[in-house]
């Protein structure tokens, strides 16, 4: 059985030649992974680019509803959680467990306030009725367009919010073992490959932001 | 590694992940992505003409360029990884540059 000690690491599979072998697969594996989310994304960074360059007018007073300080605010949180994710891989590497947790647990608090904060950004999105849809109740000569931009807002920062959720799930997750003592120097891949998806998570956002909150704001 | 012997050291020191990344790195990019962000801003507001929406995106690439190389230890990370992220804006680049290639040269678009 698997989990009858028996002169390795608890932690390597036994397809690995030795952990740092199974480290770099674990981590290359991540990557290739990050590629899939890149063609995941990129296609609706696309669009984004096709409507806006067509529509620029409408785009701009699109974004003139979009909350800048709130975004800004959201934006400054993610950051600061990558801090705590860099900060989760070097204490792991230091063998520090209670720092590790705490940094974990640091982690998870910012990620729950970004999606917090933009729960209150779409309440306050469907209350002004620019909800695409039946609920879009919003006049103007540019109506439609203005629309687009909010199919668009709302598609490209939903998949981003759902990733964030898996992403707090995974946390979640590290968390528990990390607070079991399951990781050191010698075996931290998990919450590395981790942060490497909330890095990548936090990117798209580092790029929506201005693509959605600053437009024509001159 | 013997398979032979089961007891024998499985730990390998060859590995370039275990680089380990100092505080004080991580703190000077958090700085600095926090200063870029509030440039971002800044910017955003004043008038620069067609070259706004350029600079925003730069500026978003470098604090991506940034998050890339150090939290994410591309900086040091095996030249395999590298293949793979070059790999992959290089497809985020046939994607972008053949499908408007496509609605600029049929007409469709009103620029």
């Amino acid at each position: 059985m698997s989990d009858v000690p028996h002169g390795h690491h608890p932690a390597l599979k036994h397809h690995f030649e030795d952990l740092g072998q199974q480290h770099e697969a674990s981590t290359l594996g991540m990557w290739v992974f990050l590629t899939t989310e890149i063609m995941f994304f990129g296609p609706l960074f696309f669009a984004y680019a096709l409507y806006r360059s067509e529509y620029a007018e409408a785009f701009a007073e699109a974004s003139h509803h979009q909350n800048w300080k709130l975004g800004v605010t959201n934006t400054a949180v993610l950051i600061f959680s990558s801090l705590t994710v860099a900060m989760s891989v070097y204490f792991a590497q230091k063998n520090r467990r209670k720092a590790l947790v705490v940094a974990l647990a640091l982690t998870l608090v910012l990620g729950i306030a970004f999606l917090g904060i933009k729960a209150i950004e779409y309440h306050e999105h469907f209350e002004e009725g620019l909800f695409p849809g039946s609920h879009f109740t919003y006049q103007s000569p540019l109506a439609p367009r203005v629309q687009m931009f909010f199919v668009l807002y709302f598609v490209m920062t939903g998949l981003h919010a759902v990733h964030m959720i898996v992403g707090i799930g995974i946390f979640t997750w590290l968390l528990i073992r990390a607070r079991r003592g399951e990781f050191s120097l010698e075996y931290y891949g998990p919450v590395e490959v981790s942060g490497l998806y909330w890095h990548f998570v936090d990117i798209v956002w580092i790029f929506l932001f201005p693509l959605l909150y600053l437009v024509g704001r001159h | 590694m013997n398979v032979a012997d089961p007891t024998e050291e499985v730990v390998s020191h060859k590995d370039p992940q275990h680089h380990i990344t100092s505080t004080g790195t991580y703190y000077l990019i958090f700085g600095v992505l926090l200063v870029l962000t509030a440039v971002t801003v800044l910017v955003a507001f004043v008038d620069l003409g067609r070259l706004n929406t350029p600079v925003a995106l730069a500026i978003a690439a470098t604090k991506a360029t940034l998050v890339i190389l150090y939290f994410m230890h591309v900086r040091h990370s095996t030249r395999l990884t590298w293949v793979i992220l070059i790999a992959s804006f290089m497809m985020m680049g046939f994607l972008f540059v053949l499908t408007f290639a496509d609605y600029l040269t049929r007409g469709l678009l009103t620029y």
